[in-house]
């Protein structure tokens, strides 16, 4: 083996050209290093950094992209003082905090039963398990595309079963197309699509508990509920707080499935943060405006972010 | 009390874990303040809380445990 592993770096060192070979044999291993790790740090300085810094400049401007040769201003702060006084962004931001408590509440408590329930190990549990993952491999487009068939209020299934279960008629109401209603509907979709990445971060806690615990405690003859309340939640508390601040991070950003459902409307009630950036940059042209918008969006993602990897850590820890 | 007299010595040595609790606190209050409903006031200083929140956090975790 070692024969034919020598042979291998053999045949590699002879196939590198000589004017190469010669410059690298000249380098240390920290130099040789740094030459593979290089274009990985470039393209993250380019595509990453450069333009989050970028961002930054502009944010201090009034830079408009459709009118690049129109002289550019520094307005220092106006931007920032703008947005944060400004009633309209303010309303983005309660439409996305409705959002974002909604779907964090429904989804542990439906991901954490769910996974409790398979945890149960009963005949077929794989096989449940690999059908409720299913929805969260689906792409946003695409689910976004067939609940609005869903929430027909015509032909969509959403209607009829609700019909079926309340005895109202099933196009008397308008799930995408109310103002009251369509807030509810988008919460629906996403509990619907990501409740089973919750389901698994609880199931990997449910499972990470040792069997003996439980032993011991029935030998002290705890009640199921006390095990229940003194053992398996504090346990698995780690890994709901991680996909609370998972999701709790990716539905501060939602923008597709919310666009592909409502585009933001019936008026404004649905338009979430980051479609409403996206109309601000895209729709209007402010991009000085909108790139402090973005600023603000990625100080409090990156502030959430830092208490993820922190919980994360403990978990690990753990 | 006891503990929270601790907590507040080990804040002055400069610590990181409750330096970085500070800063998690810092962070969420900015969150919960950017998105609530009540004040606009609030909202307006949310920016600055969790921006403040933030640099703490990535000051604290230069701490020594």
């Amino acid at each position: 083996m070692t024969d034919v592993i020598a042979t291998a770096a053999d045949r590699a060192a002879r196939a590198t050209p000589p004017s190469v070979a010669r410059r690298v044999r000249g380098l240390s291993d920290r130099a040789i290093a740094w030459l593979f790790v290089a274009p990985t740090i470039f393209l993250l300085l380019a595509i990453n950094i450069f333009p989050l810094i970028w961002t930054i400049r502009l944010s201090f401007t009034n830079f408009a992209a459709n009118r690049p040769n129109r002289e550019v201003d520094w307005v220092g702060l106006r931007n920032y003082e703008r947005i944060l006084t400004d009633g309209d962004i303010w309303l983005s931001m309660q439409a996305t905090a409705h959002f974002l408590f909604w779907t964090i509440a429904l989804q542990v408590l439906i991901g954490f039963a769910l996974a409790w329930l398979i945890n149960q190990k009963f005949r077929g549990d794989d096989l449940w398990t690999t059908i409720i993952v299913l929805p969260m491999m689906l792409s946003p487009a695409v689910v976004g595309n067939f609940w609005t068939f869903l929430y027909q209020p015509q032909i969509g299934l959403f209607n009829y079963a609700v019909a079926w279960v309340t005895g109202a008629d099933p196009s008397s109401f308008e799930m995408l197309g109310s103002v009251t209603l369509a807030p509810w509907a988008i919460v629906i979709v996403d509990t619907w699509m990501w409740t089973p990445f919750v389901m698994l971060i609880c199931l990997a806690g449910l499972r990470s508990i040792p069997e003996s615990i439980y032993e011991a405690a029935e030998i002290d003859r705890a009640s199921p509920w006390r095990q229940f309340w003194t053992i398996t939640v504090p346990m698995v508390a780690p890994f709901l707080m991680l996909a609370v601040l998972f999701r709790g991070i990716e539905n501060f950003k939602m923008f597709d499935l919310v666009v592909q459902l409502t585009g933001g409307g019936p008026g404004s009630v649905t338009e979430l943060a980051s479609i409403n950036l996206k109309r601000e940059a895209f729709e209007k042209w402010r991009t000085g405006y909108s790139s402090a918008y973005a600023v603000i969006l990625f100080v409090t993602i990156f502030g959430l972010a830092s208490i993820y990897v922190k919980a994360l850590n403990r978990v690990k820890a753990r | 009390m006891r503990r929270g007299a601790a907590w507040l010595a080990r804040l002055a040595r400069f610590r990181r874990g409750p330096w970085e609790m500070l800063a998690s606190i810092l962070i969420g209050a900015g969150v919960l303040m950017l998105m609530q409903p009540f004040a606009l006031a609030l909202y307006t200083w949310s920016f600055v809380v969790t921006l403040a929140g933030t640099v703490l956090f990535i000051a604290a975790s230069h701490f020594p445990e």
